[in-house]
């Protein structure tokens, strides 16, 4: 077990720095001079002299690696320097959405575990059968649709057409339902998939037929033997999907106009405010690298097979 | 046989598909890009068939020439992340030691960011535009299958055949052309193809959020975006880009599932 987590916590490391080169290096390889972005965003008359001084200023002229390294001090305690358009730090700026996008992501994330493992083992067990021809034809439409246009139907539908949802904002349960629902409508058919032909599959082992064989109940069989086997191949995707849920929230918060992180992001970008990426993708980056660590501990414990072979590369 | 006609079916409308982006000039009824205000918002009509849209220019004509941009993008995606999949591939998996080790760990940093985030930020930093677009698609859909091609090759290394080659004294260069790469060249075409229909939505995703096409350009991803104010009044311009979205995927998905089953279910 030791050796295990001294390999993978070096991998996690080692993806964590590569990561935060990437952010530091897509400011450099923009075709906008960031000091020039400044000086135009805040409509300052751009010259040479001025340009310069503001250079020397923020250390633009220094060493890629030099400018690197203070970068990377800072990133580490959060310091991320401040919006150009808002003049605040960009950490307390992304922090002051972030729990709104946590809350819809957890909510979908929830949704997606309730119905992909209730649809999934259902139409497993009843293989072949009208429920899992239902659900496979459903689940394939399903996955074709771009989740951003799902919103709007919905949004036409439940909200314009029967008001049963509020349409549009943020503040109670209700308003989380249909986005949290159109996150998580994204990801189900691929759960769903996942979860049906990764029973299957456990069905015809050995363990299992034996355990049939002895007559214990077909119940019993699916809870302590095939959804067990299933288990670390679904947590290490799960783990996957938390990292993308914070992300791709972005285009649902948008439809939905509610003011979270990603809708932040995306209208940054437009101003071109580029300390606030650096920011977001470091932050996105970390949970990301973190979440994947804590699935390969977690399918460890649940599975001796895993600690002993180790790299997986 | 039921595997056949699924096949058989399905190729028939990814060539459907094709040809209405072929020939999109010939079959739109009007010009997709010539506005006329005076016709804003129409319903159907005999001459324009779907309506138009808030500048007057005619839906029908706009959704057929959507097809053209997705699909030449998403096919120009498959080509590129192919060559640069198989080349890290198959550099890393055949060459090892530091080589593949050096390559692998830049895999996992690629991979240590969400694929839509990082698009996302690409693209942002890049500005928009197609070819930023496509730069974009391309840095986060080349990982996942260089890693794949990777193993594959590591494990075809072992094969008998190989070891053979080998013990013969057949150049190492030889090798990869003769014995790796005619094996595993069709799997990931295979597994390129069924990626098709998730690229069209990475790509109408980006260009929904401003970041992809630009103005003038018919791509059903935008249309869906500026159909977004009249939601209300004119639900039809939000519902027929993403119709064609969805139908065009799902034939794109149906075809590659087809075609895996067809080939051989295990290989995979």
């Amino acid at each position: 077990m030791g050796r295990f987590l001294a390999k993978r916590l070096g991998s996690m490391l080692l993806a964590f720095f590569g990561m935060t080169i990437i952010a530091f290096g897509l400011i450099r390889v923009i075709p906008v001079d960031p000091v020039e972005a400044y000086f135009t965003m805040n409509q300052i008359p751009i010259s040479e002299e001025g340009l310069a001084s503001m250079r020397e200023e923020e250390g633009y002229n220094r060493p890629l690696l030099v400018q690197y390294s203070t970068w990377l001090v800072d990133a580490m305690t959060l310091d991320f320097g401040e919006s150009f358009v808002s003049k605040k730090s960009v950490t307390a700026e992304l922090l002051q959405r972030f729990h709104v996008t946590l809350t819809l992501a957890a909510t979908a994330f929830i949704m997606i575990v309730t119905v992909s493992l209730t649809v999934g083992i259902w139409s497993a067990t009843k293989r072949g059968g009208f429920i899992d021809w239902l659900s496979r034809s459903f689940i394939f439409t399903l996955a074709s649709m771009p989740s951003f246009w799902l919103a709007f139907v919905f949004v036409y539908i439940v909200a314009l057409k029967w008001g049963l949802l509020p349409l549009m904002g943020w503040g109670s349960f209700a308003h989380v339902i249909l986005p949290a629902g159109t996150l998580a409508l994204g990801f189900i058919p691929y759960y769903i998939r996942l979860i049906r032909s990764s029973m299957l599959e456990e069905v015809n082992k050995p363990h299992v037929v034996f355990a049939r064989a002895r007559g214990v109940k077909e119940s019993v069989i699916i809870r302590r033997h095939v959804v067990k086997g299933i288990l670390p191949q679904l947590v290490t995707s799960l783990a996957m999907t938390c990292g993308g849920l914070l992300g791709g929230a972005a285009i649902i918060e948008i439809v939905f106009t509610i003011s979270g992180v990603g809708r932040f992001v995306v209208e940054s970008m437009f101003a071109r405010d580029y300390f606030v990426l650096q920011g977001f993708i470091v932050m996105i980056g970390g949970l990301y690298i973190v979440f994947n660590f804590v699935a390969d501990l977690l399918c460890a414990l649940v599975d001796p097979r895993v600690r002993i072979k180790g790299d997986g590369a | 046989m039921k595997k056949k006609i699924a096949l058989i079916s399905s190729s028939v409308l990814v060539l459907l598909l094709i040809a209405m982006a072929i020939f999109a000039p010939w079959l739109a009824p009007n010009d997709p890009y010539a506005t006329n205000m005076a016709l804003k918002l129409q319903g159907f009509s005999t001459d324009y068939p779907l309506g138009t849209d808030y500048l007057g220019r005619c839906v029908l004509s706009r959704l057929l020439y959507g097809a053209r941009v997705s699909l030449f993008i998403a096919l120009s995606v498959l080509v590129v992340t192919l060559f640069i999949s198989m080349f890290v591939g198959l550099l890393a998996g055949y060459v090892g030691g530091i080589v593949d080790l050096v390559l692998m760990r830049i895999c996992d940093i690629f991979l240590a960011i969400p694929d839509f985030v990082f698009a996302l930020v690409i693209v942002g930093a890049l500005g928009g535009g197609i070819r930023n677009m496509f730069i974009a698609i391309v840095l986060v859909s080349w990982v996942g299958f260089a890693r794949i091609i990777r193993n594959m090759v590591r494990s075809l290394k072992e094969s008998t055949y190989v070891q053979y080659a080998r013990t013969i004294g057949v150049p190492k260069r030889k090798i990869m052309i003769r014995h790796i790469v005619p094996f595993v060249f069709p799997q990931i075409l295979l597994l390129k193809l069924i990626g098709l229909g998730s690229t069209i939505l990475l790509i109408s995703e980006l260009s929904f959020l401003g970041l992809g096409v630009s103005a003038p350009m018919a791509e059903w991803g935008m249309m869906i975006s500026d159909s977004k104010t009249y939601l209300m009044s004119h639900p039809m311009l939000m519902f027929l880009p993403g119709i064609m979205i969805s139908f065009t995927v799902l034939i794109l998905n149906w075809f590659g599932d087809a075609l895996r089953e067809a080939m051989d279910p295990k290989a995979i």
